[in-house]
């Protein structure tokens, strides 16, 4: 590892080649002007054909957008983005609301094929055994396409559909649930998201039920110019289990464009709520053009006694990343889960963490956080633990590891421990290194080459979180790991 | 968009008039003059320390200081200070600073061992010293604390310590901060410690409050050390009235092939915050900071520390133990930097707090912001209670639960003790903590977590 100039020449030579979700659908698509008014917000409800009350919810929060302030206090750095200057609704012009899969445009689900997400039931069924079946929501920049299963779910009682189509036929359910978790004024961001949210999943398990399969999201951006706004809702009545997947990309393009997300999850008494994300949205080349802002309101309400809710992410892709997936654990002896590895290179910027928010008696939490920087990102951790004063019993650990790769990179840790309740238990550790000569030397002496060796290393290293994630996005993930790693080794 | 009027808090207002009215009588020459209004505007700029910003997120100054209280302008009754100089019986050469003031009478000046030079601050602002701006200005990762710039500006006297290079010193040199208490006065005073090249030294830095009014304190001390010098800094902050609010910082610039430790410890405090900014002016420099925070009652210490490794082959260790009581905060904020350049860092800091019943409070920040890659740097931080098992355990072999647990905590504390090179510092540390134990002993107190 002494050859930094070799390592800061490879890094330069890495091209977005390696990103290889970058092709453009080219597709007719219907969208309003580009900006941002109260026309925009109506001319998105209307397109959705919402009932009333939603739109009045939606100007609502654009009303209360509008008077707020961009935060600035994440270790990212970015141009100020034009919010007049993007659109905010792109839909494919041909099978809008489709039916069936076969009104669907082909281009699209040629661009599915491509990414290789099975949209077709019996394709699905062909090869797989039965019990790795994984329904899928298709989310194409703001509608979403298709999503599969439905029926086999409905007869377990699940109700998996697009966000919209939820607002249409399960008003009661979205009524209660929407905004409980993330208000509407919680961050500028989510506020964003509330007045000009497009599509996304919706999930609901009744009491008692096991979800039968693994539900998943595919989210695509293909439009230029178009910020994707996803709004996700997952509730898990009493007792209930569900394990929920979400994937994105985007093409390649030279300007940045927003995905700003607003995910909530409900857990009521003894349900668990298991939600995987791989994100590999076009990062950006590697002088730092184009690429995904991903500025992500995720969080997770432990609201029943026993609940669990546990959150998995790997982060490969986006030009910048500013998420924080939290629990809230306000039932009694509920629990939380945050498993993370951010891998980053080129010019990327991860600002990424938890918070484990502590209200409920013995409730517990656990934090694994691994970050891995190369070429010349900056990965950082921010993450919260704290106990309320009633939060008798609360136990916490928390360890997040860094790891360096080059001598461009900057890796953070800003961890936030607060113990309001004498009762608390709470661990933290953290380390950085960068992978050390000894075990380079172990391994290429046993005939590795340097970058297999950095490879083996590093999966290592994030072992514990892939081991978190469902069989089928864990093989996926390892790969995502290497390739993001690619050309970052001197 | 609303656009945000900062609206001036009466103790703001109250400041900016005592800086207006103390300006021309505040020593010092033309740079001097700079500085203070340079840093005067700056701390105008900001204000007082809020919650809002990151660095004093859990030690509110805004909202603590709801008056300013009027400026100490020279020294109280000094047979209080003499009786508590007798009581604390210093084995060394003693700078007494009683309501911020140098007190001659009460300092041990004469017969300095040679290399070693003593003088008030006042004396030092007023002599022109070409080195006065880079010396006041410190690590610059303080540069922009308004906490800091308020005593910068206001700064009135304190003392000026030189030991030549080379030198060892054999005794350590005392700076005894003496409140009178008398009044509820402000106190804003600064002491500089220079130690040229491969010199030794061990600086105690005493703050007690002798009467019951409440006090304002912002105090600073400067340590510059050479290359290849050692260098023990320890800080006893106790006794201080009730209401009381001070800012204790402690700005520290150290060669290379150096060695400097810093401990601090805190207890039957008000509510206290300490700042310490610590840099690494040269390669191979080891530097430990440690403390003990022993909070009851409504107590509050935080503790906050920025440690910048600017050059390459540093070590750092930071190791602070919290024993947390009544509706105590504790708050520990740490923070490495390691600079793009500094390779091969080695760091590690510590955060461990028990909180002995319900009301207790700490929060932990411990930060790593590293720009180099050949490091190794880790944090762990801990919030927890006494440990069952070691209670039963003592218990089991006939200590009362009173007795057993003081044993517990000692042991506790005395981790970051350890690390005190000089024997009778750490006698002296040690019999504070323990008296802090016995009263608790005493007063049948237990643990009810």
């Amino acid at each position: 590892m002494a050859a930094v100039q070799e390592t800061i020449d490879q890094v330069k030579s890495i091209d977005v080649t390696e990103y290889k979700y970058g092709f453009v659908t080219e597709l007719e698509v219907e969208k309003p002007a580009k900006g941002l008014t109260e026309d925009t917000v109506r001319y998105i409800s209307a397109r959705k054909n919402e009932p009333e009350w939603m739109l009045e919810w939606r100007l609502d929060a654009f009303r209360r957008w509008k008077t707020m302030t961009e935060p600035n206090w994440s270790r990212v750095n970015y141009p100020p983005i034009d919010y007049q200057d993007l659109y905010y609704y792109a839909a494919p012009k041909k099978g809008a609301s489709p039916k069936s899969l076969d009104e669907v445009d082909p281009a699209i689900l040629e661009t599915y094929k491509k990414l290789g997400i099975p949209l077709r039931e019996q394709e699905i069924l062909a090869g797989v055994a039965p019990e790795n079946r994984v329904a899928v929501d298709a989310v194409f920049d703001s509608v979403s396409v298709v999503t599969t299963f439905k029926k086999e779910l409905a007869q377990a009682g699940v109700i998996f559909c697009s966000i919209s189509e939820a607002i249409q036929e399960h008003p009661e359910l979205v009524k209660k649930y929407l905004a409980s978790v993330v208000p509407v004024t919680d961050n500028y961001f989510a506020t964003l998201n509330s007045a000009v949210f497009t599509d996304g999943s919706f999930v609901y398990i009744p009491k008692g039920v096991r979800c039968p399969m693994e539900l998943s999201t595919y989210f695509r951006i293909n439009e230029q110019n178009t910020g994707q706004f996803e709004r996700t809702l997952i509730i898990a009545e009493e007792g209930a289990y569900v394990s929920y997947l979400e994937g994105c990309t985007a093409p390649k393009r030279d300007e940045n464009q927003l995905h700003a997300a607003v995910v909530e999850l409900i857990a009521l008494d003894d349900a668990e709520i298991k939600y995987s994300t791989v994100q590999n949205w076009f990062p950006g080349d590697a002088e730092g053009k184009g690429g995904i802002y991903n500025f992500v309101t995720k969080r997770g309400d432990c609201r029943g006694r026993n609940s669990k809710i546990s959150w998995t992410q790997v982060e490969t892709g986006s030009a910048i990343t500013w998420k924080y997936p939290s629990c809230i654990l306000r039932g009694d002896g509920s629990r939380g889960e945050f498993y993370s590895i951010a891998v980053s290179n080129g010019m990327q910027q991860v600002d990424s963490g938890t918070k484990m928010i502590h209200l409920g008696r013995n409730t517990t939490s656990k934090i694994i956080a691994k970050g891995i920087a190369a070429g010349k990102s900056d990965s950082t951790y921010r993450g919260m633990v704290s106990a309320h004063r009633k939060a008798t019993g609360a136990r916490n650990f928390t360890n997040c590891d860094s790891l360096l790769i080059g001598d461009q990179c900057g890796a953070h840790t800003i961890p936030y421990i607060e113990a309001k309740t004498a009762t608390a238990v709470f661990e933290h550790e953290a380390t950085t290194s960068k992978i050390g000569e000894d075990q380079m030397f172990y391994c290429q002496q046993r005939g590795l080459s340097e970058e297999e060796a950095v490879a083996l290393i590093v999966n290592g290293f994030v072992k514990e979180v892939l081991q978190q994630l469902p069989m089928e996005f864990a093989v996926e993930a390892q790969k995502l790991i290497t390739i993001s790693l690619e050309g970052s080794v001197g | 968009m609303a656009i945000v009027t900062p609206l001036k808090t009466a103790a703001e207002q109250q400041l900016a008039q005592q800086y207006a009215d103390a300006k021309a009588e505040l020593p010092g020459g033309p740079a001097v003059r700079k500085l203070r209004e340079d840093a005067f505007a700056g701390f105008e700029a900001k204000g007082l320390p809020h919650r809002r910003l990151e660095s004093w997120r859990y030690t509110d100054l805004r909202a603590l200081l709801r008056e300013a209280r009027p400026l100490a302008t020279g020294p109280g009754r000094l047979d209080a200070a003499r009786a508590k100089l007798a009581e604390l019986a210093l084995d060394a050469t003693v700078v007494v600073l009683v309501d911020g003031a140098f007190v001659p009478e009460l300092s041990s000046l004469e017969g300095l061992p040679e290399g070693l030079s003593v003088q008030t601050l006042a004396d030092a602002l007023v002599s022109g010293r070409d080195d006065l701006p880079r010396v006041l200005a410190g690590p610059s990762v303080a540069a922009d604390d308004s906490g800091l710039m308020l005593n910068a500006a206001l700064m009135r006297d304190g003392s000026f310590v030189e030991i030549a290079a080379g030198v060892a010193l054999e005794k350590p040199i005392a700076i005894v901060r003496l409140f009178s208490g008398e009044n509820e006065i402000s106190v804003y005073g600064r002491s500089v410690v220079l130690i040229g090249d491969g010199a030794k030294a061990t600086i105690i830095e005493v703050n007690a409050c002798l009467g019951k009014a409440p006090q304002q304190l912002n105090v600073a001390l400067v340590v510059e050390a050479g290359s290849e010098t050692e260098v023990e800094h320890i800080r006893l902050v106790t006794d201080q009235s009730e209401g009381s609010v001070g800012v204790f910082s402690l700005l520290a610039t150290v060669g290379a092939h150096a060695k400097f430790d810093s401990f601090a410890l805190v207890c039957n405090a008000a509510t206290v915050r300490q700042q310490h900014f610590v840099r690494y002016a040269g390669e191979h420099t080891e530097v430990g900071l440690r403390g003990i925070n022993l909070l009851g009652g409504t107590e509050h210490s935080d503790v906050t520390l920025i440690v910048d490794h600017e050059v390459p082959h540093g070590t750092s260790r930071e190791l602070f133990k919290s024993i947390i009581g009544g509706e105590g905060t504790g708050v520990f904020q740490g923070k490495v930097v390691v600079r793009q350049h500094a390779q091969k860092t080695d760091g590690s800091m510590k955060s461990n707090a028990l909180l002995l019943n319900e009301g207790a409070t700490m929060f932990n920040k411990p930060e790593l912001e590293i720009f180099a890659d050949d490091v190794v740097c880790g944090h762990g931080a801990t919030v927890a209670q006494i440990d069952g098992e070691q209670l039963f355990y003592l218990m089991a072999r006939g200590l009362p639960r009173p007795q057993a647990e003081a044993l517990v905590l000692q042991a506790f504390a005395g981790e970051a003790a350890e690390f005190i090179a000089d024997e009778n510092v750490r006698a002296l540390v040690m019999s504070e903590v323990e008296a802090w134990l016995a009263a608790r002993e005493a007063a049948s107190q237990v643990s009810t977590v």
